[in-house]
């Protein structure tokens, strides 16, 4: 690698971090600005933590990326392994072209039409009752589908299909093939679609901008609303809590992967 | 074997039928349907005057050139900073690259709105960025609300989808081929532009649209960082929406945004064949 190429590397990751460090930095900041350090001081984790609307918001967040990343998980395997599986069958380009759009919608088009779906599902069917939780929960399934699917079909193409094989020789149903030989397999796709589709829920605000409904505010628009009022060093603490968070669960990822390997 | 492998098809259509046709296709008969004053404030009719309206008045044609311009522009800011960025690690010693690529993908768990929210304490008239311009002479300078504040938020959030997939599509590339085309007498710069650049430009697509389709419709950016004069499409449509609670118009605005996004590829793709 060259010099230059090297130097440039360091610039980019410089840029990628400085926020970062910038964030944790004044997250410890004794005033209320976020420009001038006036002593080191706890006070703003403290606020966080006395801030019910804040704490209410993380966990309805927590809720609605877990239930929706699972949900997404569930579709996003049959449709992966459909696509890695079923070779060719009727309806395959259009099926790939539906899976992928999710991925190329501007996120205001995603948001408008999920809203105006789940409006008109109710003015017909009278379900789901009135927009929150549930409505916002289902459009970001809806777009980690194609997260997962894209994942899980990576992970088998052309993968395993010897084991599936030798499985069937011994006379397993095609289910159980699938259940005991290619699911296990496909495990890790799935966790990591599974935290891809988690993460992408965690950091959204248009989409659930769109469709929310009164009394459920997501982190991401309890933020969201407080950035548009003002940056304080409560936000910074947030987000450093969220860095923490994030560094501990890697770190114990890289432990375990040591230890079994 | 026939009924499993129907129920396994039978999911992922049912969902993207429920989740991804209908939407578009109510979006479409909201675009055409008449504002109106209730709830919710639409009446269903057949007519063609919202989106006449926002093909033709500047309001909306302006904020879709601004919108194009806007994400061309970083996008190509993204692939300047980011191409030798993925080169950088597709050329690092062996048992580096997954920490440098775990680097890269790292910013993208601290949450989208936190890292924004760093930046406008770093861009704000005394921030950090501000007292090192004053420092080294050169004055303070108005940064956050302006279209350059919009420009680094964008870049600064989508580089790492741009690093990735044509760090993949680099780090498969025979090495072999650069030594041959070295060993011939060509220069490294030629090498570059002969070799490796023609071979990576599946990567280069990939990681251009990555960018450039999530920065055409943009609203938080523009909306946090760039002024109010940053009327990209995006925040256009939600202005429409929550603003001015007219759902007709938003619809169009969005048929409107669709039939773009669809159209650029296909004319690239024409430009380019000629």
């Amino acid at each position: 690698m060259s010099r230059a190429l090297a130097g440039w590397l360091v610039a980019c990751y410089a840029f990628l971090y400085a926020p970062i460090g910038f964030l944790i930095v004044f997250s410890f900041n004794d005033g209320r600005m976020v420009t001038v350090w006036s002593g080191a001081s706890m006070r703003w984790y403290v606020a966080l933590a006395h801030d019910q609307a804040l704490i209410d918001a993380t966990l309805l967040s927590l809720r609605i990326a877990a239930v929706s990343a699972t949900l997404a998980a569930l579709v996003g395997t049959l449709a992966g392994y459909a696509l890695a599986r079923f070779g060719r069958f009727r309806g395959r380009g259009a099926l790939e072209a539906a899976l992928a759009a999710p991925l190329v919608l501007p996120e205001v088009i995603t948001g408008l039409s999920m809203l105006l779906l789940f409006v008109v599902l109710e003015q017909l069917v009278g379900w789901p009752a009135g927009r929150g939780a549930t409505t916002v929960t289902l459009a970001h399934a809806s777009v980690s589908v194609a997260y997962v699917t894209m994942v899980v079909r990576a992970r088998l193409a052309g993968s395993f299909t010897t084991l599936e094989e030798a499985a069937m020789d011994l006379y397993a149903p095609p289910w159980q093939a699938f259940a005991f030989i290619t699911l296990p397999l496909m495990v890790p796709a799935l966790a990591a679609g599974w935290l891809l589709s988690f993460t992408l829920s965690m950091d959204d605000v248009v989409v659930a901008s769109f469709t929310s409904g009164p009394g459920a505010s997501t982190l991401p628009m309890v933020v969201f609303s407080a950035t548009r009022l003002g940056v304080t060093p409560e936000i910074y603490a947030l987000a450093t809590v969220i860095v923490t968070v994030v560094a501990a669960g890697l770190c114990a990822l890289s432990l375990v992967r040591r230890h079994a390997a | 074997m026939r009924a499993g492998r129907t129920f396994v098809l039978a999911v992922p259509w049912a969902w993207l039928l429920l989740f991804l046709a209908a939407p578009l296709a109510i979006v479409t008969l909201i675009a055409v349907a008449e504002p109106a004053d209730g709830v919710p404030p639409y009446r269903l009719t057949w007519t063609l005057d919202n989106l006449r309206l926002v093909a033709t008045d500047p309001l909306y044609r302006n904020a879709l050139g601004l919108s194009l311009k806007v994400a061309a522009v970083s996008t190509l800011a993204c692939l300047l900073a980011g191409y030798p960025m993925a080169l950088a690690i597709a050329r690092a010693p062996a048992r580096w690259r997954e920490t440098l690529l775990l680097a890269v993908m790292l910013p993208f768990w601290t949450g989208f709105l936190m890292r924004i929210n760093a930046w406008i304490g770093l861009l704000r008239d005394d921030g950090w960025i501000n007292t090192l311009l004053a420092w080294l002479g050169i004055g303070r300078l108005p940064l956050l609300y302006t279209d350059a504040a919009m420009y680094v938020g964008i870049v600064y959030t989508y580089l790492p989808f741009l690093v990735l997939p044509l760090y993949a599509r680099l780090s498969r590339l025979d090495p072999e081929l650069e030594h041959a085309a070295a060993d011939l007498g060509a220069p490294p710069w030629r090498v570059f532009l002969r070799i490796i650049l023609p071979l990576s430009l599946p990567g280069v697509w990939a990681g251009c649209a990555l960018v450039f389709i999530p920065a055409v419709g943009e609203y938080v950016i523009p909306e946090l960082l760039g002024g109010p004069q940053a009327q990209l499409v995006g925040r256009v449509l939600w202005g429409e929406f929550f603003q001015n609670r007219d759902w007709p118009t938003a619809a169009s605005v969005a048929v409107l945004l669709l039939v773009v996004l669809l159209a650029v590829p296909a004319l690239l793709v024409r430009a380019l064949r000629r």
